[in-house]
C-alpha cells in the first residue's frame, strides 16, 4: 500500500458563523498528484490553505478536527508554523513574483533558511528554476526584474521559487488559470515530472486538467468532500449521482 | 433644460426611428467644466511660479553691481536718506576699510544714534554692493554692523547640520513605527496608534519649540553635558519630532499598499513574520519610504518656529552638532520684519529665500530621478 502523507479526520472549518467545511476526511499519498474539483465556493481552496495553515492568516478561522502530515496534527500547539510551512509549499493562483530579480526571488528561500555561501545559492537557484523548466528561458537574465515575465513564465518561477526552499509536499491553488493554453500545458507537463520526489495537491477549475495530470480526485460540493478515488474511476464510473452530473457538466 | 436642448435630444431619432449619430452636439456643462478646472490647475502653477520669480527679483540686485533703488518709494526714500549720510559716509566708501567704518561709525553715531541709520548708509551704496556680493562667500553673518557681512554658508551648513541630525532621529523611528503599525500591530492597536501619530502632524510647530526651548533643552543637556543649552542638536530633535507623523504617515501607506499576494508568498515559503516585513514589505515599499523621508527633510528645511525657537540662533560654521546654528528659514524668520526695504540685507534675504526654493526644487529632482531610475532597478532587478 502507498504511503498516506496528508490524512484529515471529521474536520471542520468555520469562517465567523458560517461552516464552511464540513466533516472532511481524507487520505491523500505520498508523490502522487491530488486534484481538488468543484464548483466555486465548495471550500476546496479553503481546505488546501488549511493544509499549510495560511488560513491563520486570515481573521475569523476556527478549524476543528485533525488534520495530520506524516502523523502529527498540524494544529498543535507545540507546531512550529514557520517549519510547517518550508515542508508543506504552495503556488498561488495568481502568480506572485517578489518585486526582484529573478535570481533574488529564488534565492529569497534558501537565504532566509540561512544559505549564506554564494555558490551554494547559486547551486540551488539553478536546480529550482531547472525542476520548474524556466532554467533555459531566463538563465542568460537572472538579474532582470522578475515583473518582466509573461505570466507564464512568471508562475513557473514562483513553482521555482516554492521548489528552492525544498519542500515534501507542493500545494497548488489554481495554478494555471490565469495562463494561455500553451503556458498551462507547460505547467502541466512541469507537475507530473514533479510529483517523481514531492506530493503535490492541487485545485483546478478545469476538469480536464484534473483528468491529464492527477492520479486521484476528490470532489468538493458545498463545504462537503463528496467522493475521493482514482482520477480514471472518478471521471468514467463514479459512485455518486453529484459527481456524476458535475463531470458530465449538469452543474456547476 | 433649454428649449434649444429639448429639440436636439427629440431630433435624435431620425426620420427612420435610428439613433443620428452623425449631428455633434455643443455640450455647455461639459465645456465650462473643462476650462473652470484647466483654468484652476493653471492658477495655481501660475501662483508658484509669481512667487519664485518675486522671491528671486527681489534677491538679483546683489548680482548687478548698479543697485536698483529707484524701484519702489521705500528705495526712494533710503536714497534721500542716503543723501543727508552722503558726507559722513563717501569718504570711507573711497577707502573701502574697516577701520576707517569704525571712524565713520564716531561720527554718524554723533549725528544720528540709531544703528538703522549705518545699515542704510552702509548698504544702499554702490560699493558695498560688491563687499557684500563678496562677503557672501565668507563665513561670517553679520547683516547689522558698521561693514556688514553676509555670509551665508554659515547658514547653509547650519541648515543642514539640522536637517541630518533631525533626521537620523526621525527616520528609522518613524519608519519602524510604520514597520511595525503595518506588519505587526492588530487591527485595534493600529486604529489607535494611526490617528494618534496622524494627529501629532497637525501639532503647531511652536508648541514643540516651546517644549523643545523649556524642557528638552534642559534634559538633553544633563545627559550629553555640552555647553551650549540650546543648540542644532536640541533643534534637531525637535524638528524630527515635528517630522515623525509625516514620515510615519507615508510610510505606513507605502507598506500598507504592498500587495497582499507578497506576504502570502514570503510565509508560504516558511520565512517568519519578521523576514516578511525587513526582506519584502519593506524593500517592496522603498520607492514610497524615500518620499516620505524627503517630505519629512522637506518639512524641517522649511521650519522655522522651532529652528528660531531650540537652535540658539547663533550663526557659526563647524560640524560640531552639539554649537548653536541659525538656519536658513529661521534667518528669514527672525531678521525680515526688522530689515529696511529695498536694502542688501533685505535683497539677500530674499537670496536666502530662493535658495530655499532651489534646495526644495532639487530635493525633488532627486526623489523623481533617483527613485525612478536607480533606487527601483537595483530593488527590484533592471
Amino acid at each position: 500500500m502507498i504511503h498516506e502523507k496528508i490524512h484529515t479526520e471529521n474536520m471542520f472549518l468555520h469562517y465567523g458563523s458560517k461552516l464552511a467545511l464540513n466533516d472532511i476526511s481524507i487520505q491523500i499519498p505520498e508523490k502522487k498528484v491530488t486534484a481538488f474539483i468543484g464548483p466555486s465556493g465548495c471550500g476546496k481552496s479553503t481546505f488546501l490553505r488549511s493544509l499549510n495553515r495560511m488560513n491563520d492568516l486570515i481573521d475569523g478561522v476556527k478549524i476543528e478536527g485533525k488534520i495530520l502530515i506524516d502523523g502529527i496534527n498540524i494544529y498543535d500547539n507545540n507546531i512550529d508554523v514557520v517549519t510547517l510551512r518550508k515542508k508543506v509549499g504552495m503556488v498561488f493562483q495568481k502568480s506572485n513574483p517578489f518585486a526582484k530579480s529573478i535570481y533574488e526571488n529564488v534565492a529569497y528561500g534558501p537565504r532566509i533558511n540561512g544559505v549564506k555561501d554564494k555558490k551554494q545559492l547559486d547551486e540551488i537557484v539553478e536546480t529550482a528554476l531547472q525542476n520548474a523548466a524556466i532554467w533555459t528561458e531566463v538563465k542568460d537574465r537572472l538579474g532582470d526584474s522578475a515583473m518582466g515575465l509573461s505570466g507564464g513564465q512568471q508562475q513557473r518561477l514562483c513553482i521555482a521559487r516554492t521548489l528552492a526552499v525544498n519542500p515534501e509536499i507542493v500545494l497548488m491553488d489554481e495554478p494555471a488559470s490565469a495562463l494561455d493554453p500553451l503556458s498551462t500545458s507547460k505547467i502541466e507537463e512541469l507537475i507530473v515530472q514533479l510529483k517523481e520526489k514531492y506530493t503535490i495537491v492541487i485545485v483546478t477549475h478545469n476538469m480536464q486538467q484534473a483528468a491529464r495530470i492527477s492520479d486521484l480526485t476528490a470532489f468538493f460540493y458545498l463545504g462537503e468532500l463528496i467522493e475521493f478515488d482514482k482520477t480514471k474511476k472518478i471521471f468514467t464510473n463514479p459512485d455518486k449521482k453529484q459527481t456524476e452530473d458535475y463531470i458530465t457538466g449538469r452543474f456547476g | 433644460m433649454t428649449k434649444k436642448t429639448k429639440k436636439a435630444k427629440q431630433s435624435e431619432l431620425t426620420d427612420s426611428g435610428l439613433i443620428d449619430i452623425t449631428k455633434k452636439k455643443f455640450r455647455w456643462s461639459e465645456y465650462l467644466a473643462e476650462k473652470i478646472i484647466k483654468g484652476t490647475a493653471f492658477l495655481s502653477i501660475t501662483i508658484i511660479v509669481l512667487i519664485f520669480f518675486f522671491v528671486f527679483r527681489e534677491s538679483m540686485p546683489i548680482f548687478s553691481t548698479a543697485k536698483a533703488t529707484a524701484k519702489t518709494e521705500a528705495a526712494m526714500e533710503n536714497q534721500a536718506e542716503q543723501e543727508t549720510y552722503g558726507d559722513v559716509t563717501d569718504k570711507p566708501k573711497v577707502e573701502d576699510t574697516q577701520e576707517t567704518y569704525g571712524e565713520v561709525k564716531d561720527v554718524s553715531a554723533t549725528a544720528d544714534s540709531t544703528s538703522e541709520a549705518y545699515s542704510v548708509s552702509a548698504g544702499s551704496g554702490f560699493d558695498d554692493n560688491q563687499t557684500a556680493l563678496k562677503s557672501i562667500l565668507t563665513k561670517d553673518w553679520v547683516p547689522v554692523s558698521q561693514k556688514p557681512r553676509y555670509g551665508i554658508f554659515s547658514l547653509i551648513i547650519g541648515t543642514f547640520k539640522v536637517t541630518i541630525i533631525s533626521m537620523l532621529f526621525a527616520a528609522p523611528l518613524a519608519i519602524m513605527a510604520a514597520l511595525y503599525t503595518a506588519s505587526f500591530a492588530g487591527k485595534r492597536l493600529k486604529e489607535i496608534i494611526k490617528p494618534t501619530i496622524e494627529m501629532l502632524a497637525g501639532f503647531p510647530s511652536v508648541v514643540i519649540g516651546f517644549f523643545a526651548l523649556m524642557v528638552m533643552a534642559t534634559f538633553l543637556q544633563e545627559i550629553f553635558h555640552y555647553d551650549t543649552r540650546l543648540n542644532s542638536f536640541v533643534g534637531g530633535i525637535a524638528m524630527g519630532i515635528a517630522a515623525i507623523p509625516i514620515i510615519f504617515t507615508i510610510t505606513e501607506d507605502a507598506l500598507t499598499a504592498v500587495p497582499k499576494t507578497f506576504k502570502e508568498a514570503s510565509l508560504a515559503l516558511g520565512a517568519s513574520k519578521w523576514q516578511t516585513a525587513f526582506f519584502v514589505i519593506l524593500p517592496a515599499a522603498t520607492p514610497g519610504i524615500f518620499a516620505a523621508v524627503l517630505l519629512g527633510i522637506g518639512r524641517v528645511f522649511g521650519e522655522t518656529m522651532i529652528a528660531l525657537m531650540a537652535t540658539g540662533n547663533a550663526a557659526q560654521m563647524d560640524l560640531n552638532p552639539f554649537t548653536s546654528v541659525r538656519t536658513l528659514a529661521a534667518t528669514i524668520g527672525a531678521e525680515m520684519a526688522e530689515v529696511v526695504f529695498g536694502d542688501t540685507h533685505y535683497n539677500v534675504l530674499f537670496l536666502i529665500g530662493s535658495l530655499l526654493f532651489i534646495f526644495t526644487f532639487i530635493l525633488n529632482a532627486i526623489a523623481e530621478f533617483y527613485v525612478k531610475g536607480k533606487l527601483m532597478k537595483r530593488i527590484q532587478g533592471k
